[in-house]
């Protein structure tokens, strides 16, 4: 499954290490940061629980870079 | 300007004014320190509190830590004049980065501003603003002059123009009536319409092609892998080669048994730490792709990945299709050839005596007579398959045809020499001329392939089910390099893919997106055109150019080239003057001053140059 997310994030370098962090992020299979639309698009793992996931993902982008914000 | 930007700003200017306070006053001592750190507060307070926080997250290669250890570092040396100016120009740095990212993003959402807000429903004989996501299929709509149609359907009452800009790029005003298919997107000009509604907002064209340009810059291109690898790298090695930068040469100086120096050598590795923040790099490249994408959206081609955008500016080889593509896919007449005979007559004898015939061929041949045919002239019809027709019009004998038929009744005829199909026509067994009907080659198309060899592609190659002497006609008229001809769908995939295989550089195929779907998925870049209103065109190409007009291939492949060489630029650019000013401020030529140019200085002509991208020259 794939869904869309607006996110907040300040610098280009930033919005990459978000993507890497979310990458890695448990139930995740793929992510894509894209700085000029200020999206984020994640494909789920199967039998993975979107929200749940995405509540990780936050919180792991949150310790690469403490002013991002995602909008779930 | 953002309320953060305005008040970043009010910061940077604050501490301007207390360092030029403090060079006009001379200050001196105490005074010009306190006076220092102020500004240096000022400007940088929030950068270390985020590298507090970041250290605390054992994120030390933050770029707010790096920051902070360069600018305290040079505090403790004693050097705060350069610490203050590297937080200075640090913060004015990511304020023209915010700045100019906030203004090319509203830009290119603004080129992209298609979307309908409402649609205007009328119940209970009350017109009301309704969500385009809401209305069913079916519903009927009101389009007012001057509004933007907001979904597909078909045009229940009323007659309009319709200014389909927005799509395509150019605003030739199309002219819609009662039964014709309008597309959203589309603004009608003058008339008011009423539309039932044939599909649901999310599938209709506005929506398709917003979806399309919006999640295009998701795809990323090799550029952007490449530099999101790089900078993954470049941070932590500059950081450790500044560590060792501070530690190795005083050690082995001091085993020397000479002095040290720690404070230069920290001094160097704290500039160093300056150079480290991969930013300008890494803002230019996407930003770049982002504004090729608009820019050619703007104008009619949507382009659905940074990675067809690189892919199309490498292409070497461009394959056609013809019919549809290098030709407009209509026959018409072309020619008119008469002999001893004027050509209104020839033309009059040659439609009564097709008249009955349902080839497309006699068709065209009516179309261009345009006048009424009146039967009655007209008796003893013989239709010779293979040959043509004969006919009695107006008390003559008239005979239509082929080659054959002019062979077959003895009339003596002079073989014409033109491209596509010719029929004779022969009166009272008298050979009065010829008239010749063709598939038209496309206004711009001689101009296209002309200007293609100059945007780089070197071999250009025609694919066709057409016959032979039309397809050579055709590629000789239009310089194509190669033709094939006489060919079924699936010798024209297995033809392209052995151009793939043997080929250099990148193949693309341009088709019209009829039947050849599995060209266009096969090919490198596959590029449909005249796209408007087909959805399996839209679906399996890369690239899609929404008219019919052949030279907007030529805009597509210029805004590719421009873009990626912009890119290439910026990358040779930026890690250029960074990699010369690690190795100056290693062997102590440079100091933080240039730094801080080749952070900031080169990240703002970096996002200067990307936004140059947005310019699109018309052909």
């Amino acid at each position: 499954m794939k869904k869309n997310y607006k996110i907040e994030v300040d610098c280009a370098n930033c919005a990459n290490k978000m993507e890497e962090a979310a990458k890695k992020t448990e139930g995740v299979k793929d992510a894509v940061v894209n700085f000029m639309t200020l999206k984020m698009t994640v494909t789920f793992e199967e039998g993975y629980e979107p929200k749940e996931v995405m509540e990780r993902v936050r919180e792991n982008c949150k310790v690469v870079e403490d002013e991002c914000e995602i909008y779930l | 300007m953002t309320k953060k930007e305005k008040k970043n700003l009010m910061r940077i200017i604050a501490a301007v004014i207390l360092v030029i306070l403090c060079t006009v006053l001379k200050l001196e001592g105490y005074l010009r320190f306190a006076v220092y750190m102020a500004a240096y507060l000022i400007v940088g307070y929030d950068i270390l509190k985020k590298a507090f926080k970041g250290i605390l997250k054992k994120q030390i290669f933050d770029e707010n830590f790096l920051m902070a250890t360069a600018t305290v570092g040079a505090v403790l040396l004693g050097e705060y004049t350069e610490a203050v100016a590297v937080m200075l120009f640090y913060q004015i740095g990511e304020l023209f980065q915010s700045y100019a990212i906030g203004k090319s993003r509203r830009n290119i959402s603004a080129l992209m501003d298609i979307r309908p807000d409402y649609a205007n429903v009328e119940t209970d004989g009350k017109m009301e603003q309704i969500d385009p996501d809401e209305v069913e299929i079916g519903t009927v709509i009101t389009v007012l002059p001057g509004e933007r149609i907001p979904i597909d359907g078909i045009v229940v009452s009323g007659t309009s123009t319709l200014d389909t800009s927005a799509l395509t790029g150019e605003s030739v005003p199309r002219g819609a009536k009662e039964g014709d298919e309008v597309l959203s997107g589309c603004i009608n000009m003058d008339g008011l319409l009423k539309i039932s509604t044939t599909k649901e907002f999310g599938e209709s064209t506005v929506a398709r092609i917003l979806d399309l340009v919006e999640n295009a810059s998701s795809k990323k291109s090799r550029s952007e892998q490449f530099i999101s690898r790089f900078a993954h790298y470049y941070t932590p090695a500059v950081c450790y080669s500044a560590l060792a930068l501070a530690v190795i040469p005083p050690v082995v100086i001091m085993l020397m048994g000479k002095d040290p120096e720690f404070s230069k050598w920290i001094y160097r590795a704290l500039t160093f730490l300056v150079i480290s923040c991969p930013c300008a790099l890494v803002i230019s490249i996407p930003l770049s792709f982002f504004a090729g994408i608009g820019g050619a959206s703007k104008n009619g081609i949507l382009i659905k990945g940074s990675n067809y955008l690189e892919a199309l500016s490498k292409v070497k080889t461009l394959v056609f299709d013809k019919t549809g593509t290098v030709t407009k896919g209509v026959f018409e007449v072309t020619e008119i050839v008469p002999v001893n005979i004027s050509k209104e007559d020839l033309l009059y004898l040659t439609a009564y005596c097709e008249n009955y015939s349902n080839h497309p061929i006699a068709r065209s041949i009516k179309t261009a007579y345009g006048q009424d045919i009146d039967e009655s002239l007209i008796s003893d019809i013989q239709e010779i398959s293979g040959h043509g027709v004969t006919a009695v019009i107006a008390g003559r004998k008239v005979a239509c045809g082929n080659e054959k038929l002019m062979k077959r009744l003895g009339i003596e005829f002079e073989k014409a020499d033109s491209i596509g199909t010719v029929v004779y026509v022969g009166v009272e067994d008298r050979y009065v001329g010829y008239i010749t009907v063709s598939d038209v080659i496309k206004e711009n198309a001689a101009r296209t392939f002309s200007l293609l060899k100059n945007a780089g592609v070197t071999n250009t190659v025609m694919l066709t089910g057409d016959s032979k002497t039309v397809a050579d006609k055709v590629a000789e008229k239009l310089k194509i390099d190669k033709v094939y001809s006489e060919l079924l769908p699936d010798q024209k995939v297995a033809i392209l893919e052995d151009i793939i295989k043997t080929g250099n550089g990148k193949v693309g195929f341009v088709g019209d997106g009829i039947n050849d779907a599995p060209a266009l998925t096969q090919a490198d870049v596959g590029i449909a055109m005249g796209a408007l209103g087909s959805d399996a065109a839209i679906e399996a190409a890369d690239i899609v150019l929404m008219d019919d007009d052949i030279i907007k291939l030529v805009t597509a492949i210029n805004i590719a080239r421009k873009c990626i060489r912009i890119v290439y630029e910026n990358i040779y650019f930026a890690i250029g003057i960074k990699l010369r000013c690690l190795v100056l401020g290693a062997i102590g030529k440079s100091n933080m001053w240039m730094a801080i140019f080749a952070d900031v200085g080169v990240m703002v002509i970096a996002v200067i140059n990307a936004i140059r991208t947005l310019v699109v020259k018309k052909v």
